[in-house]
Parts: structure tokens; sequence; C-alpha cells
């Protein structure tokens, strides 16, 4: 049923957040989900020509980099991009077969595989690009939140965790509950001034970004090069620099 | 948006098909269509061809055609379920429509309810058309006040175009004076080229609200550049969203879909009034088919011209 979910307070809402400060930029959590995924519950997800001249496949994580600012204060910023599973999701309500599903329980955006027609209006319908077409099977592919992870009894209770948030060496991604207050996530979003992706565009997004932090540029200058000192040394020193610089 | 010729084909053909339609099912009632079923016979058949084939089209696109008939179920939340539901329903009006012209010979009351039915199912299934592209907020250029008013009145213009050449062909103007349907192709045309002009200079002034700043939300620490891309080479999002379309070919384009889709048959329409039977018939049939081409160029550049929020994060602009 495409239609979503009624909104309830204190309702589960799992998903990401994703620290821009301490993110490296690895491709990491893109690798361990493309592995993890490709075996799991969405896979296989096809390479087209992977060792040919335009290796190209459906990836549910995508990492960017930018610069933001000018100069001194700009910033090299990593920026993982993937499903935010939205809270008005439009790829969900777009879909004309109910394939494309938000859950009541824990607000996960999945796809049934056995509905899906392949129109592909949900990838048109979501702002963040998400959503990846599979041209091997016909139809729409999308991050599960690693679903078959985190309910997952057979494995240690420490790996019901996303692939994506296991593997990363920098522990830049966390995962949660946002719709308990109190939750580890719910935390760190409130200390750190977590915030939305395009708010403007009212998908109200579950998956937060952490801003990188405020560095003062606080290494000491470098001291000047030493002209008129007394000394010997200071003195040999002062002369090497003129004569260098010269 | 990369234009999909499949999209392009259905929403151009059925437009003129349940154009025709819903003028055919509007002017029944009121006596304005000959009584002998041949007229009403062939205008049926084109309009339900043209939507037919525009449907058949549509799902070649899909990656799973067999599975189309699922595409209705989801009614109460989308545009794309609600369309397809309204264009297998229209049928029913529309072929009862027909049938009960042909074996009364004349437009009965039961004629002229159906006909009445098939032009309002006409019309809910453009505009759930038109509002597939106009609720997508990532689209600037879709999510735009001239879309809907525009989809109606090319699908108007085309659709009194064919009937102006049906009524020429059948000789109905007896009943339906070549002035009522050569006027009301004039008047479409005229509104639906009022339309695209202004969609036009809307698309080109209004920015998008979002932003490489706004997509990143980095905006706080200045100006927002692309440095790096996650993958090497295209991907299924720039193939099917970040399609490119040269500003000059837009211009160009533009200037000939107006030429060969509004100015063209407007002067046609104006020629057949004033010309002898034949030649007014091939001027009529002439302005139908150059109309259907202009309108494919027009929403070809409504693709080609969109923009969607995803190429943000490619550093380039939508």
């Amino acid at each position: 049923m495409t239609s979503l979910p009624t909104p309830q307070a204190g309702r589960k809402k799992l998903g990401l957040v994703i620290d821009l400060d301490t993110c490296v930029g690895c491709h990491a959590c893109a690798v361990n989900c493309k592995e993890w995924n490709t075996g799991g519950h969405p896979g296989p997800l096809p390479d087209y020509d992977p060792y040919g001249a335009k290796p190209d496949g459906v990836w549910f994580n995508r990492i960017h980099t930018y610069e933001a600012g000018e100069g001194a204060a700009g910033r090299t910023v990593h920026f993982p991009r993937s499903c935010l599973h939205c809270d008005e999701p439009a790829c969900v309500t777009v879909c004309p077969t109910g394939a494309s599903y938000k859950r009541a329980e824990d607000g996960i955006v999945l796809v049934n595989p056995d509905l899906c027609i392949g129109c592909k209006l949900c990838s048109w319908a979501c702002p963040y690009g998400a959503r990846e077409f599979d041209e091997d099977e016909g139809v729409m592919k999308k991050c599960t939140l690693c679903i078959d992870r985190i309910y997952n009894e057979t494995i240690p209770e420490a790996q019901r965790v996303p692939a994506c948030v296991a593997t990363c060496p920098a522990h830049a991604r966390h995962f949660g509950d946002l719709g308990d207050p109190t939750s580890e996530v719910s935390d760190l979003v409130r200390s750190r001034g977590g915030y939305d992706l395009m708010p403007e565009m009212g998908y109200r997004p579950v998956n937060k970004y952490l801003p990188p932090r405020k560095h003062a540029c606080s290494a000491p200058a470098l001291p000047e090069p030493v002209a008129n000192g007394t000394g010997v040394g200071e003195r040999l020193l002062a002369w090497l620099d003129r004569a260098l610089s010269a | 948006m990369t234009p999909a010729l499949s999209v392009i084909l259905f929403t151009t053909a059925s437009g003129a098909g349940y154009g025709l339609l819903a003028l055919l099912g509007l002017l029944a009632p009121f006596g304005l269509v000959p009584a002998a079923p041949w007229f009403g016979i062939a205008s049926l058949v084109l309009a339900l061809a043209l939507v037919s084939a525009g449907l058949l089209a549509s799902t070649l696109h899909l990656g799973h055609p067999e599975r189309a008939w699922r595409a209705v179920s989801q009614w109460r939340s989308s545009w794309l379920a609600r369309e397809g539901f309204s264009a297998v329903l229209t049928y029913l009006p529309a072929l009862g429509f027909g049938a009960t012209w042909f074996l009364a010979r004349r437009v009965d009351p039961a004629a002229a309810a159906l006909g009445a039915l098939a032009a309002a199912g006409a019309v809910v299934t453009i505009f759930c058309t038109s509002m597939i592209y106009a609720s997508l907020r990532p689209v600037r250029q879709w999510r735009n006040a001239y879309v809907t008013p525009s989809f109606f009145l090319l699908a108007g213009f085309s659709g009194a175009l064919w009937l102006a050449t049906l009524a020429r062909a059948f000789h109905a103007a007896a009943t339906l004076p070549t002035t009522l349907s050569s006027g009301l192709a004039l008047l479409f045309g005229l509104a639906a080229l009022a339309a695209k002009i202004l969609y036009w200079r809307a698309i080109d002034r209004t920015p998008g609200a979002s932003t490489a700043e706004t997509a990143t939300g980095l905006g706080h620490l200045g100006r927002v550049r692309a440095l790096e891309a996650p993958h090497t080479e295209e991907n299924y999002l720039m193939r099917e969203m970040g399609f490119r379309i040269a500003r000059k070919h837009a211009r160009r384009l533009r200037a000939l879909s107006v030429l060969v889709g509004f100015a063209a048959p407007l002067l046609l329409t104006i020629a057949a009034l004033v010309l002898p039977a034949l030649p007014a018939l091939i001027a009529a049939l002439a302005a139908s088919l150059l109309a259907l081409t202009g309108i494919f160029v027009e929403r070809w550049l409504f693709f080609a011209e969109a923009t969607h929020t995803v190429v943000l994060y490619y550093g380039r602009a939508a």
C-alpha cells in the first residue's frame, strides 16, 4: 500500500546519523553496502561492464566530496549520500502498484520487487537520488537500512547494524531510533546540530547529517626569521636569510 | 530529465485522442453532431485508436510491461495509478456512446449521457496525466502552475483540429458548422500557445528553491563546489535525470514547436475556412498532423528542459 502510515508520536523511526566532521571519504561504507546487499535481501545488485571502459552498476551509497567556503575558511567535506527513509516519501506515494512502501513499525522505506513494474517514477520523485534502477531485473532498487542485518538473530548482536555503519573506520555513521528522543542518535543530533538535507522539499528525512565542527585554525604562526639578533648564530642566520631571499 | 520516447508518444497521442473524445461527448448532447453514425464511428475509432496506441506505447518503457495491469491499484495516493484507472474506466462510456449512437442512428438521451460521461473521463484522465508531472517537487520545470493548463489546452487544440478535419471529411457542416469546429481549434490553439509562452518565461526566470548549499546543508560554510564525484562513469541517476540540452538548441526547438505546432496549423485552419471543399479538407488534415508533430517536439522539450535536484549533488544547476 503506497499510502503512508499515519504518523504517531513516539513511533520508531530507524535511521542513520552521518557525521560530516569525521567522514574521511574512504568509500568503505559504499563498498561494504554493495558487498552485503548483493548477497542480501535486495540482491543481486547488478554491475554492467565491470571490467570494461565504462563500469556502472547499482549502489545504495554514493560518496561525494565538496569544497565549501573560500580561502582559509574553506573546508573539504566528504559527503555520503543514501536513502534518508523520509517521513513524507513521495517516492512511496507516487508508486502506482504498491511495490514501494513505508513500514509502519520502523519507518523503513522498501520496494517489493515482485510488484514493481519498473516505471521509474519513484526515482523521479526522490530529490536525493536514492533509488537506482536495476536494468537486469527491470525493477527499482534502494537502501533497505540492511533490514536483513538489523533484525537478524543469527548474527551476533553487535553486528545487527547496517553494513555501512558496521564498517565505517572513522565511526562517522550512527544507527538508531530517531523517533525516540532519548536514543543515542537523537542525543547526537541535539548536541551537534544535526540537520535535514533540502528541508525546502518537505520530505522530512529521518536520516540526519552532523555539520563539520568549527575549527579555529589554531596552529601557531611560524616565527619570523630572526633579522636583528646579537648572537653569532642569529647574525649568521640573518645573513643566510638575506642571502637566500635575494 | 531524459526524454522518454514512449511517454512522449503516449502524452501526445492520448492528449489528441482524449481531446477529440471530450469534444464529441460535449457537443453530442447539444445536437451538434450529425445523426448519421459514420461520422461518430470514425471519430470515436480515431479517438480511441490514438488513446490506445498511446497507452500501449507508455508500457514500452516499463521494466516489466507484463505487470502493467498492477498500475491501477494505488489510486488513493498515486497520480499514475489514477491516470491508469481513469483511462481504463473511460473506455466503458466511450464504447457505450459509440454503440448507442450507431444502433439508434441518432444521439438519443442514453447516447448523450454516455457521451457526457466519456467526456468527463477524458478530462479526468488528462488532469491525472498532467498531475504526474506537476506533483513532482524535485523537478521545478514540472511543478509549475502552467503545466496542467498546457496539457488541457494542447489536448483541446489537437482534438479540435481532428474534429474539424472529420467534420469536413464527412460533410457534417449542416449540424456541426465548420466555423464552430474550426473556431474551437483556433481558440484552443491561441490559448495553448499563450500558456506555453508563459510557461517558458516562467521556467527561464524562476530559479529553483534548492541549491548545492541546501542539498548538502553546507551553505553556512560558504559556497559549495563539487570536488570529486562518487563514480567515474555515468550511472543511472545521471542517465535518467542528468540530461542536458544546449540552450541554443532549446531556443531553436521552442521556435520549431511554435512554428510547426501552432503557427502553421492555425494559419491552415483559417485558410480552410475560405477554401473550397477538397483543398479545405487537405488543409485541415495537414493542420492536424502538423499540430501533432509540433506537440511531439514540445513534449520532448518538456522533458529535455526539465532539471532534477539530484544533479545538484554532481555540481550542476537544477
